[in-house]
């Protein structure tokens, strides 16, 4: 059986949701076999459907990163004659399949949203508008996958465990991460692993009030316009479009967003989009599922209200 | 110091981009410099001017930046427009054998221009706006076995200790960087406000050295690159339909109540 290689991920010690989407696309292709880099990751992947979990050890990717971590993962594809590695499509995670694949000789797919048992990838392009299906040729595929593409399949039982030891170059102990200032955290979700998000921009006026109460009401993440980061209302780390993040959650809520190309196509495929604007004629119109002619500062107090009283 | 600026020629990011077979239709619009690599430029610009006597770029800084660009002829317009906002001269990497070129290639390319005539600091923009993979810098990084200081929100270059040190937003945090020369780094998109190019810097630019060179002057086999060799190649691509609009309500104190009942409807909530 074709042996899949995925890279777990996690936060502040936690494995993220999307090491459950990689172990499901995985599952197509062959037998998985998940990497961790912190032996304390392995025992939280129970469940999922994954064969196998391969501790690397001797790599401190605190101080070195990500060169070293793309080394260790060329050198378990060999071991392992892998057919695929899996990879998050964050900007870490590109960064590590660009390199793994340089050293592999492999090909490279980046911000796939579907592979099938034959190693066939689909990639949504151009903002949405149009989708790519692509193999890689090489014996082993390099693969990014984007978040919340895939419903998370169980697996049962416990993986087999075991170490790996890399023998890390000197070239990739070259750029040095001297200090780490964890992000502040919110209680809200991450933009590009969230079910919802919840965008302001231009028609907030930099008032991101009824923007994060509804947020908060749904458990959403709050993404922002180009126009709202660029005015200083929101942190940039929050934009959402061609020059920010890409997100495809289950649900989209645009307030104040006019639709501008730049803003689709950071999050034209998301499952549902709902728009609220003054604007009649706003473009975001054009691919809402629902939208609501009107003032933010009115409409969403009254829909955070009904959220809260549905819930209750 | 020797810097260098990969800068690409892609189709303007606010036109209708649509494939023509198994590659992207880039006759039909309008070609620009790419909006991310501006940034790359115009930190290189600071990063002199900050180090330069005269505290201006060019001649009688001490400090050059080239720019390296790949792609066909009429890329020339975008490499003209980046020597505008102040870099001094510009490589030009141009071959019917390229065109299909996918990253590993180009970084394959970009890599031995850059190995050939040797550079201290090598600034990318974090992206394309066309294939928006992210790999170049550190596919580069990888063969040219330098240090990859990527998706830096800043940038301080320290020529007499030779070392760059950055900070960069991640999943994790802001992690603060280091690596000595040589070293390539990628700049993300708010790291500056990018220069307008004056009329000076217009006139300057076209009488600054663009250096055409063909895959035979570097010494890569036409069979290296390309559509041939790339390692993925596209199956097949569709028009995704377009979303049609759906319900659209006036709100007269009621629209959110309605916004509501739409996604309970839906099971959202």
């Amino acid at each position: 059986m074709s042996q899949v290689l995925i890279l777990v991920d996690s936060v502040g010690g936690q494995v993220s949701k999307s090491t459950g989407e990689l172990a499901t696309f995985g599952s197509r292709l062959g037998s998985v076999t998940a990497v961790v880099f912190e032996p304390a990751l392995a025992a939280q992947l129970n469940g999922f459907s994954i064969a196998n979990v391969v501790v690397v050890t001797g790599v401190d990717t605190s101080k070195y990163s990500p060169a070293p971590v793309a080394e260790a993962l060329a050198q378990l594809i060999t071991s392992k004659s892998a057919t695929a590695l899996l990879v998050t499509s964050s900007a870490r995670g590109k960064e590590i399949a660009g390199m793994v694949a340089v050293i592999s000789n492999s090909g490279l797919i980046t911000d796939a949203i579907d592979v099938d048992a034959d190693r066939i990838t689909t990639q949504s392009v151009f903002g949405g508008g149009t989708t790519v299906h692509s193999a890689v040729t090489t014996p082993t595929a390099v693969i990014t996958m984007r978040s919340n593409s895939i419903e998370v399949v169980a697996g049962s039982g416990t993986p087999t465990q075991e170490e790996f030891a890399p023998t890390i170059s000197e070239a990739a102990k070259l750029a040095v991460v001297n200090s780490t200032e964890p992000a502040v955290k919110g209680g809200r979700p991450e933009l590009t692993e969230a079910s919802i998000v919840v965008s302001g921009g231009r028609g907030t006026n930099g008032d991101f009030k009824p923007i994060e109460a509804l947020a908060d009401v749904l458990g959403a993440a709050v993404g922002a316009s180009r126009a709202a980061t660029d005015a200083g209302w929101y942190p940039h780390t929050h934009q959402v479009g061609q020059t920010g993040k890409t997100v495809s959650p289950q649900l989209y809520v645009a307030c104040g967003i006019s639709g501008a190309i730049q803003h689709r196509a950071g999050m034209q495929t998301s499952k549902l989009i709902v728009a609220v604007n003054k604007d009649p004629e706003a473009p975001i119109f054009e691919l809402s599922d629902f939208g609501v002619v009107g003032d933010l500062f009115n409409v969403l107090p009254v829909a955070t209200a009904a959220i809260t009283a549905k819930k209750a | 110091m020797k810097i260098a600026v990969c800068v690409k020629q892609v189709p303007d990011s606010w036109a209708e981009k649509k494939m023509s077979g198994q590659v992207l239709d880039r006759a039909g619009v309008d070609a620009v410099l790419n909006d991310l690599d501006e940034y790359a430029v115009e930190e290189a610009l600071r990063i002199v001017e900050a180090h330069s006597p005269t505290k201006e770029a060019g001649e009688g800084s001490g400090h050059t930046i080239t720019l390296i660009s790949m792609g066909p002829e009429r890329a020339t317009e975008a490499i003209r427009k980046a020597l505008s906002m102040g870099a001094d001269n510009a490589i030009h990497i141009s071959d019917d054998a390229l065109a299909g070129s996918d990253a590993l290639a180009t970084s394959l390319v970009l890599a031995k221009v850059i190995s050939t005539e040797g550079f201290d600091l090598v600034i990318c923009g974090t992206e394309s706006t066309d294939a928006r993979m992210s790999v170049v810098p550190a596919m580069l990084a990888q063969r040219l076995g330098w240090a990859a200081l990527t998706f830096a929100g800043s940038v301080i270059v320290e020529p007499e200790n030779s070392k760059v040190l950055i900070a960069r937003s991640t999943e994790f945090g802001v992690e603060n960087m280091s690596a000595a020369f040589p070293v390539v780094v990628s700049v993300n998109e708010k790291i500056n406000e990018p220069r307008y190019p004056s009329f000076k810097g217009i006139m300057a630019a076209k009488k600054k050295t663009i250096t055409a060179k063909s895959l035979s002057d570097l010494g890569i086999a036409a069979s290296a690159v390309g559509a041939s060799a790339a390692w993925s190649s596209v199956k097949d691509s569709l028009l995704r339909p377009a979303r049609s609009s759906g319900i659209k309500v006036e709100d007269s104190g009621d629209g959110g109540n309605q916004l509501a009942a739409f996604l309970a409807e839906k099971r959202v909530i």
